[in-house]
């Protein structure tokens, strides 16, 4: 039995992995729920103030208000589903990967390079290291570590199948 | 640890999705028969062990949603029931009008960009500034600034330069660069009465220097042609109220070029004030902040500039004019503030640095002072004040200039119970808002609004005690082009006070002298009267005057509302 056991936690690493699942689900819960009830919200600042390599790409978004409101849609409701998959531990390989492309788009739209400073005020002092790339690698941790199949939705329906066949 | 203890507690937590099952089968034998029941319960349990977290969130998000919501509720006073209407005028088909161009230096240049017409140069440019940084959109809104349908027919300046500058700019009716096909050239007149006598002009854009201002205008006038006039309206006391009286008794449109009436903010401003939310306010405050030789009127000298290209005997003024100021300078004892130089003595420092020496200028008074003054009579119906003074000095700019660099003026306004103080200096670019002090809030004034609400305040007395109002920080925010919303973040708010988000007009970025310019063409064809008509001119320009008065005298000027004179009590 032992063999077949690929990612053997002990009780006291599940239940602080799946903690860990669920702040990161709240976060992004959240993220989203609070832009579905701030009237009129859109990324448009947080876009045209892009810095780095690939700002060019986040102002043309920004620029162009049928891809932004397209963009803004994404955002949200990405946001809220990728939330609410790792809370649940519904699909959760999904949801990681979902939190995983939000954050790089995040990285890449604001870089914490040298000499670069933002409009948006943040909250500490970065250098190439930031909190979204501190969670992006989290994420893909959580990734590698995953949980679901034992708290979380997904034990239901993928061990359901396993017991079918 | 042991490897078999890991494995023992951790059976139950295999991922490999086959464990409850193994565990069940190897359990099977020494469990009752009930446990597959257990088991699912169990299996239930670990499945929906996170949902009770969505709970906890749905109670969060209501608490602070209601928490918002009372705090909204708190700000319902500032809330509008209409947008403001109608910022950009609308373009009415109407007849295409022929414009001449009266003084075409800096700023006669930024009126015909305002209308659309630039030189090919200057479009050149912006092509050349969108190419280096796709950021700038510079060029692209030029383009899309609406056309107007007017054409520029004729031209007069005095600087050659000039005049081929605007002859150009006024061919260019396609805002083309260079090697741009071209329309029909503009007219050059030489002398400013000649232009106003051409027919195929139905109104002129006045943009020379000061002291040519009213007589200009009076000509143009008479002449029977509308007029756009730069500020300040008038050089001198007497002819402001004989401007006035041309206008009120003719049927033109005349529109004073304070291009601030544009501002979408300024509307609201004005909606909060009538409504009471300010409380009464004893205290305006105004002012500039400029910190280059540029701001302080040293513009560049164009090297082409000689007494071949420049019409000097026509840039001195009109002769009435000048005997109005000198005999009011002389009269008063200023006459130290006269000169230095000889009117008649060529300069190419006077020609292009005009603004310097009271012989052409009205300072900082009827410079900057008028911007100030024109944005608060619009918000608040200021009127002439009962009383002004002045102080200040050449401070800085010691380049023999007669004209202060450092200004303060303090107009009382008894019948309102408040003051307006302006306060400038050319040599310090320190950020300073203009903010309308009342007993309950206080507003500052720019492209958005700001208002915070007075710790003391009695109208918010009790909303401040039970905590819905704070009082230490901007309570509402008000940014053109958006929804109105008075819980801003704190986010927004950065960025409306940088200008970066809304620099816009309903959601379009607009030049306010091209709407300005826009809103008199607009009147001109439907017969309305603009919003800085002559009667709004005639207060900005008596108040600039008692305000330059109070200075070069060095005493109070009041203001004899019911004779219309300024006295000196």
């Amino acid at each position: 039995m032992n063999n077949k056991l690929r990612y053997p936690y002990n009780n006291i690493q599940l239940t602080f992995v799946v903690i860990l699942r669920v702040l990161i689900g709240w976060y992004f819960l959240y993220e989203g729920l609070a832009k579905v009830f701030t009237p009129n919200w859109t990324a448009y600042g947080y876009l045209v103030d892009s810095k780095g390599l690939f700002s060019p790409i986040f102002r043309s978004i920004a620029e162009n208000p049928d891809i932004l409101a397209i963009s803004d849609f994404i955002n949200i409701w990405g946001l809220v589903i990728i939330g609410l998959l790792l809370i649940l531990g519904l699909f959760e390989k999904l949801g990681y990967i979902g939190a995983a492309a939000l954050l790089v788009l995040y990285y890449l739209a604001h870089p914490p390079l040298l000499n670069v400073e933002y409009l948006f005020p943040t909250e500490g002092s970065y250098l190439w290291v930031d909190k979204n790339l501190i969670m992006l690698f989290t994420v893909i941790v959580l990734y590698l570590f995953p949980t679901a199949k034992v708290i979380g939705i997904d034990r239901l329906i993928f061990n359901k199948n396993k017991a079918k066949h | 640890m042991s490897e078999n203890n890991i494995n023992k507690e951790t059976n139950s937590n295999d991922l490999s999705g086959n464990n409850p099952d193994n565990d069940l089968q190897h359990k099977s034998d020494n469990s009752v028969k009930d446990k597959p029941v257990s088991q699912g319960r169990r299996d239930a349990l670990k499945a929906l062990a996170t949902v009770p977290v969505l709970g906890a969130m749905a109670y969060g998000v209501y608490k602070k949603r209601k928490n918002e919501l009372v705090n909204r509720s708190a700000a319902d006073m500032f809330r509008f029931p209409t947008e403001i209407s109608q910022f950009v005028p609308s373009l009415t088909d109407g007849q295409t009008i022929r414009l001449g161009i009266i003084g075409s230096g800096i700023r006669g240049k930024q009126l015909m960009e305002g209308l659309g017409f630039g030189t090919p140069e200057y479009v050149q440019d912006l092509i050349q500034q969108n190419r280096k940084d796709s950021k700038n959109t510079r060029y692209k809104d030029f383009l899309e600034q609406e056309d107007l349908n007017i054409r520029i027919t004729a031209v007069c300046d005095i600087f050659d330069y000039h005049a081929e500058e605007a002859i150009a700019a006024g061919a260019n009716i396609n805002r083309e660069g260079v090697n741009g096909k071209f329309g029909d050239r503009p007219v050059r007149y030489r002398n400013y009465k000649e232009l106003l006598a051409a027919d195929d002009v139905d109104a002129v854009v006045i943009s020379t220097p000061d002291h040519w201002h009213g007589q200009m205008a009076m000509d143009a006038i008479i002449a029977g042609k509308h007029v756009y006039l730069e500020k300040p309206m008038t050089w001198t006391v007497p002819e402001t109220y004989a401007l006035r009286d041309l206008v009120r008794n003719s049927n033109v449109v005349f529109q004073l070029g304070h291009q601030n009436r544009q501002i979408e903010a300024y509307e609201r401003a004005r909606e909060i004030i009538e409504k009471g939310l300010l409380g009464p306010i004893t205290l305006v405050e105004t002012g500039t902040n400029r910190n280059d030789p540029n701001g302080a009127w040293v513009y560049d000298i164009n090297p082409e500039a000689n007494p071949k290209t420049i019409d000097w005997k026509q840039f001195d003024g009109d002769p009435d004019r000048i005997k109005e100021y000198l005999d009011y300078m002389t009269s008063a004892g200023l006459s130290k503030y006269i000169g230095p130089d000889s009117r008649d003595k060529f300069s190419l420092e006077r020609f292009f640095r005009w603004r310097c020496w009271w012989d052409y200028s009205t300072g900082l008074s009827g410079d900057l002072l008028t911007h100030e003054y024109d944005a608060m009579n619009q918000i608040l119906n200021l009127g002439i004040p009962g009383s002004a003074s002045s102080s200040g000095g050449v401070y800085f700019f010691k380049d023999g200039r007669t004209v202060p660099d450092v200004l303060h003026t303090t107009f009382e306004y008894p019948d309102k119970n408040m003051t307006m103080l302006y306060s400038a200096t050319l040599a310090s670019q320190f950020k300073r808002s203009r903010k309308i002090m009342g007993h309950d809030a206080t507003m500052e004034v720019g492209s958005s609004l700001t208002v915070t609400i007075d710790p003391k305040s009695d109208l918010y007395r009790e909303r401040i005690d039970k905590g819905i109002i704070k009082t230490g920080e901007p309570f509402y925010h008000y940014v053109p082009g958006q929804n109105v919303d008075a819980v801003t973040s704190a986010t927004e708010l950065y960025f409306a006070e940088r200008g970066l988000l809304y620099s816009y007009v309903g959601g379009r970025r607009y030049n306010t002298t091209h709407l300005h310019l826009r809103e008199w063409l607009e009147c001109i064809r439907t017969g309305k009267q603009p919003s800085c008509d002559i009667e709004q001119g005639f207060q900005e320009a008596i108040t600039a005057h008692m305000g330059t008065r109070a200075y070069l005298e060095g005493r109070t000027m009041y203001w004899d509302a019911d004779k219309e004179e300024i006295t000196r009590g």
